[in-house]
């Protein structure tokens, strides 16, 4: 196939509109994974607005000292429930329908191992958003306790003991993030299935996208990781309800396990939302240099030894909380280590761009913008990892900054990468590349703008989950400057949203192929029939559409 | 409220642990300065040189990638970690595992919602939201233990310029030490989540040198001032609820649910660091704690306008 | 849309015959619910000796030894179930699945007589210490999937007796003893961590 501009197909034939009502139904009752996966996707994008919203209000109430724009128990609220929405309405929907999505497609299957119970999850996980922010109107308490919960995303004991968390506010995180929780192990239990049971002919494991290896690693991480915060939370469930002890200070209980129940679901969490970033990153910076992959094999193993290390730091979350000195180093050695194989990725990363034909696409640009970010991101991890530098930056801004590059510098940006560069395979048209751009870089600028100074803040004494402070303190510049910021990553955002509504009105045809890549889901339409495939394909390396586009040079004499 | 600016600084430290840490600290920094500049050089070089040039439309060499590279950059991070690693260790001990002389000066910490407690045991003082401690040189080596408990939920202990934070956890003894080298007033605030009031539950810690804390230690071990001619307050506040959650010492008044009132007024500040400790903001105080600080747990006394004066005419004499 | 099919035969023999989904599921949904079980074993073993006031473990338990021959024989009757189901044996299968639930039915009223007994003579509840917290949670939680297997089994039952189940079936039903076999695996680290390590 000749490499000009990006191919475009023919529109397809319009189908007569069904009526509203019908067409409503059908995606209601759907089982097909593309459906799930957009609405999967389509909820997370809404509770991101959501909590992009408190978090401009949070912003703005801390841009100047002793600024009055909401009372402190409404902004307790706003950061945990802005925290909670991002982690588990925004971040594990998000993943779970690329992953519900992408899947089958790439694999060369027709569907996810169990369909219903593929939409048993979805909906789970959207009671459980509806759930939580159901708290608003039901949480009320006594003494004033408050509506939505206020007690931080990782809820620490015994602040959430009834004595100290009247009400039902904390009630409804606990419930809310049991049924989410259940949501993403039944998706999790079916992709791992998946991948297991349903490959296509010639698809050995080794010939997998590594979109979809990644993906089978975080679906595993999950079935382990998730537990814990579930069992933890049905302890707190217990002491609140039937006068258990678990984490009663005062009858011998310690507060201390439940954050060690809590990171050892925690940590690996975030290691849930960030890997998927990669598996983004990892299909769409090979097509966008031109060149495969570079290191397949040390890319899985990298994701196989984070993944393994990363049950094992959980406690670099707890340095402060007293530790011994030999788990104090313990934990500071596993962390340190957990660096190797992000960096192993980071280097395979840059070297399939070495020697390559970079196309600054949207979604490379998105790719590129993670790869500085998400640096960044990991050295302050390293900086974090070391406890008596740990000791001064812990539950300050400094960690706030460092866990927005991760997320915001690494995951939404990969996020993004994955819409532009799939978004025509599902809905058939190309998203503008010139608003693309617009896009990008007013989120690089304000994204940097936001965060970067929370850094210096931090290293200054700012505590977090503060909301307000006082001036002489030398904080005011940073804050002013974070949160202008904002400003221009919610007219980023509205960026993006413009070019996906104009995208699906107006929209240029996408065609099959229209990036010209190399993987399984591009053989077929835009969007893919429901049966994904007229018959299901068989392949002979991890590139089958290479193979055919170049007939003389295929990989599988190479792998 | 006119205050001067108070940094606190992490890399400005004033006591022994918290230069440790930053010691630590220049290491880890210069060796996170390398890795970005390689990575971020790399990349930017790797955007510029192999752009794709326009028209170019053949495929590049493929290449699928290498051992020995893979190896190269396995086992260089790797031997990075571990002299980190080693560093790290090292310090962690030298701040962790000190012993402290036997007459180093012990204080007690105990967290509240949403202010500190602070005892001297071997002193018999106790106060609120102030530390204050001898400085220590290298002649005579006067470090501070402090000992940290909690009544209620967990807290964190933090004043950057002095030392690490350590966290303030109820039914869990945990303790750190300073050792200030330098005489000045040194602020911090709670660094853990603790409620409400959890941005204003702020920390002044007080070096002096040796004779201005014996000075101080002097002041507060004193009987608190019992001046005749605001014995209606006194009477007041000793009939009132006041006495269920503070102490003045000498009267009835023993309640430890709230800050010890003996040495009200030699205190800098009032709310945890919140207002200056004025005859106006102890007013404003009394007359509506919650107007202050929403949500914390002093209750409005519905105290008439002249039970107030009274009250706070007394409160005033208990320097 | 492209057809991908292989046109030479260069390529390497692909894996013959992927795993049952089936198998697989359950094999996921036991590993996260081993994960789930392992913390409220680590909270039971972290707060051994730790009650701040009694009733205390020694004081108060008696070692279940025939509730726990019970659930384990009750493993051996479902293994035996499954195999009669598939060499086509239906009643056979009937039988010892039968027998399966009146094993496991006997271990709950075991627990059931059991905490009727601490509750009312020893008055050991949940809220009393910490003993009696982790005690019902760990035992409690175990129960609850019990009886949840027991419901699963009662329908296969029932089922069954209606006609439905066949040797066709069998993987379906060796999916189901698989939960059936961690339930019971599940009770011997309990049996272990309660009535041994922590008395």
């Amino acid at each position: 196939m000749a490499f000009a501009e990006y191919p475009l197909g023919q529109p397809q034939a319009d189908a007569p509109r069904l009526p509203l009502l019908v067409r409503l139904h059908d995606w209601v009752v759907t089982v097909d994974h593309k459906r799930l996966g957009i609405m999967y996707i389509c909820t997370g994008l809404l509770f991101f607005a959501v909590a992009g919203l408190q978090a401009s209000i949070m912003r703005w109430q801390l841009a100047f000292p002793h600024h009055d724009v909401v009372s402190p128990a409404v902004f307790n609220r706003l950061f945990t429930m802005h925290g909670t929405t991002m982690v588990f309405l925004v971040g594990m929907p998000i993943i779970l329908g690329l992953a519900n999505y992408l899947i089958p497609l790439m694999i060369g299957a027709r569907d996810l191992a169990f369909p219903r119970l593929n939409a048993f999850g979805f909906w789970l996980s959207l009671f459980g958003g509806v759930l939580l922010y159901f708290s608003y109107l039901g949480g009320e308490g006594l003494t004033g306790a408050g509506t939505a919960p206020d007690v931080g995303w990782f809820a620490y004991a015994p602040l959430t003991e009834r004595a100290f968390s009247r009400g039902h506010s904390t009630d409804y995180w606990i419930l809310s993030l049991l049924v989410t929780g259940i949501g993403s192990v039944a998706t999790s239990i079916n992709i791992v299935t998946t991948v297991f049971c349903m490959r296509c002919k010639g698809m050995t494991l080794a010939r997998m996208p590594l979109f979809v290896w990644l993906l089978l690693v975080v679906a595993g991480m999950i079935l382990f990781a998730m537990p814990p915060l579930t069992a933890a939370q049905l302890m707190l469930l217990l002491d609140r309800y039937l006068g258990a002890r678990f984490f009663d200070t005062q009858a011998g209980g310690s507060a201390v396990l439940w954050q060690h129940f809590f990171w050892i679901f925690g940590h690996p969490e975030v290691y849930i939302l960030m890997l998927p970033g990669f598996a983004a990153a990892s299909e769409i910076i090979p097509v966008f240099s031109r060149k495969p992959m570079f290191g397949y094999a040390a890319m899985v193993g990298a994701t196989l030894a984070i993944a393994f290390i990363s049950m094992g730091v959980w406690a670099h979350h707890m340095f402060t909380v007293g530790m011994s000195t030999m788990a104090n180093t313990f934990f500071a050695a596993s962390t340190m280590l957990i660096a190797v194989p992000t960096g192993i990725k980071i280097f395979n990363w840059l070297a399939t761009m070495y020697g390559g034909k970079i196309r600054f696409a949207t979604p490379m640009l998105f790719c590129i913008g993670f790869l500085f970010q998400f640096l960044c991101a990991g050295l302050t991890g390293i900086m974090l990892a070391a406890p008596p530098f740990d000791w001064q930056l812990s539950d300050s801004y400094f960690v706030v900054a460092h866990f927005h590059y991760v997320l915001i510098g690494g995951l939404l940006f990969t996020i993004f990468a994955a819409i532009y560069y799939w978004f025509p395979k599902a809905t058939g048209r190309m998203l503008s590349e010139t608003l693309g751009r617009w896009h990008f870089w007013l989120l690089v600028i304000g994204f940097n703008l936001t965060f970067g100074p929370q850094h210096i803040a931090g290293v200054l004494g700012m505590p977090r989950r503060i909301y307000t402070y006082a001036p002489g303190r030398g904080w005011e510049l940073w804050n002013l400057l974070s949160s202008i910021g904002v400003a221009l990553q919610a007219l980023a955002v509205l960026f993006f949203v413009w070019n996906v509504i104009r995208a699906l009105r107006q929209g240029p045809p996408a065609g099959d192929d229209p990036w010209d890549a190399w993987t399984l889901e591009w053989t077929t339409t835009s969007p893919p029939p429901e049966y994904n495939f007229e018959t299901l394909p068989e392949v002979q390396s991890r590139r089958p559409l290479w193979d055919l586009k170049h007939p003389h040079d295929p990989d599988w004499r190479h792998e | 409220m006119d205050r001067p600016v108070h940094l606190t600084n992490i890399f400005d430290p004033v006591s022994t642990p918290a230069q440790a840490i930053l010691e630590l600290s220049w290491l880890v920094l210069w060796i996170c300065a390398g890795i970005f500049v390689i990575v971020v050089g790399l990349l930017t070089y790797i955007l510029i040189r192999f752009r794709r040039r326009r028209a170019d439309t053949e495929e590049p060499p493929q290449v699928y990638g290498s051992n020995q590279i893979e190896l190269a950059w396995t086992v260089i991070p790797l031997l990075t970690v571990v002299v980190l690693f080693l560093v790290t260790a090292r310090t962690i001990r030298a701040v962790q595992s000190v012993v402290l002389p036997a007459d180093a000066l012990q204080v007690t910490i105990v967290g509240h919602q949403w202010w500190w407690e602070i005892r001297y045991p071997a002193l018999g003082i106790v106060t609120a939201n102030e530390v204050h401690v001898p400085v220590s040189d290298q002649a005579q080596r006067q470090p501070t233990l402090l000992k940290l408990a909690s009544v209620d939920v967990a807290h964190s202990f933090w004043v950057p310029r002095l030392a690490g934070k350590t966290d303030v956890i109820p039914n869990r003894d945990n303790h750190m030490w300073i050792e200030p080298f330098e005489t000045g007033l040194y602020l911090g605030q709670c660094a853990e989540y603790c409620g409400t009031q959890h941005a204003n539950m702020l920390l002044r810690v007080m070096v002096h040198t040796r004779s201005d804390f014996e000075r101080w230690v002097a002041a507060q071990q004193q009987p608190p001032v019992r001046d005749p001619s605001v014995q209606a307050g006194r009477d007041l506040f000793q009939t009132t609820a006041c006495v269920n959650c503070h102490t003045v010492r000498e009267t009835v008044a023993n309640g430890t649910f709230g800050p010890d009132l003996s040495h009200l007024m030699s205190r800098a500040t009032l709310g945890a660091s919140m207002v200056d400790n004025t005859l106006h903001n102890l007013q404003a105080w009394m007359r509506n704690p919650q107007h202050l600080k929403p949500g914390n747990l002093m209750p409005d006394m519905k105290l008439t306008p002249q039970e107030l004066e009274h009250i706070v005419a007394y409160l005033a004499t208990l320097k | 849309m492209i057809n991908v099919t292989a046109r030479t035969s260069h390529a390497e023999p692909t894996e013959e015959a992927l795993p049952s989904r089936g198998r697989v599921g359950m094999f996921c949904l036991i590993a996260t619910e081993a994960a789930l079980f392992s913390i409220f074993v680590v909270a039971y073993l972290f707060y051994i000796g730790k009650s701040l006031s009694g009733p205390y473990p020694a004081q108060v338990l008696e070692v279940p030894i025939l509730p726990t021959i019970c659930l384990l024989a009750s493993s051996a009757t479902i293994m035996l179930a499954e195999r009669a189901l598939r060499q086509g044996y239906g009643v056979r299968f009937s039988g010892w699945w039968l027998l399966t639930i009146v094993l496991g039915g006997a271990f709950l009223r075991a627990t059931a007589v059991e905490w009727r007994h601490l509750m009312v003579t020893h008055h050991l509840t949940i809220s009393t210490n910490l003993f009696g917290t982790t005690f019902y949670s760990l035992v409690g939680f175990h129960a609850v999937h019990v009886t949840v297997g027991l419901i699963l089994l009662t329908l296969v039952l029932i089922l069954s007796v209606c006609g439905y189940v066949t040797q066709a079936q069998s993987e379906r039903v060796a999916a189901l003893s698989l939960y059936w076999h961690f339930v019971d695996v599940v009770w011997i680290v309990v049996f272990l961590v309660v009535y041994i390590i922590g008395r």
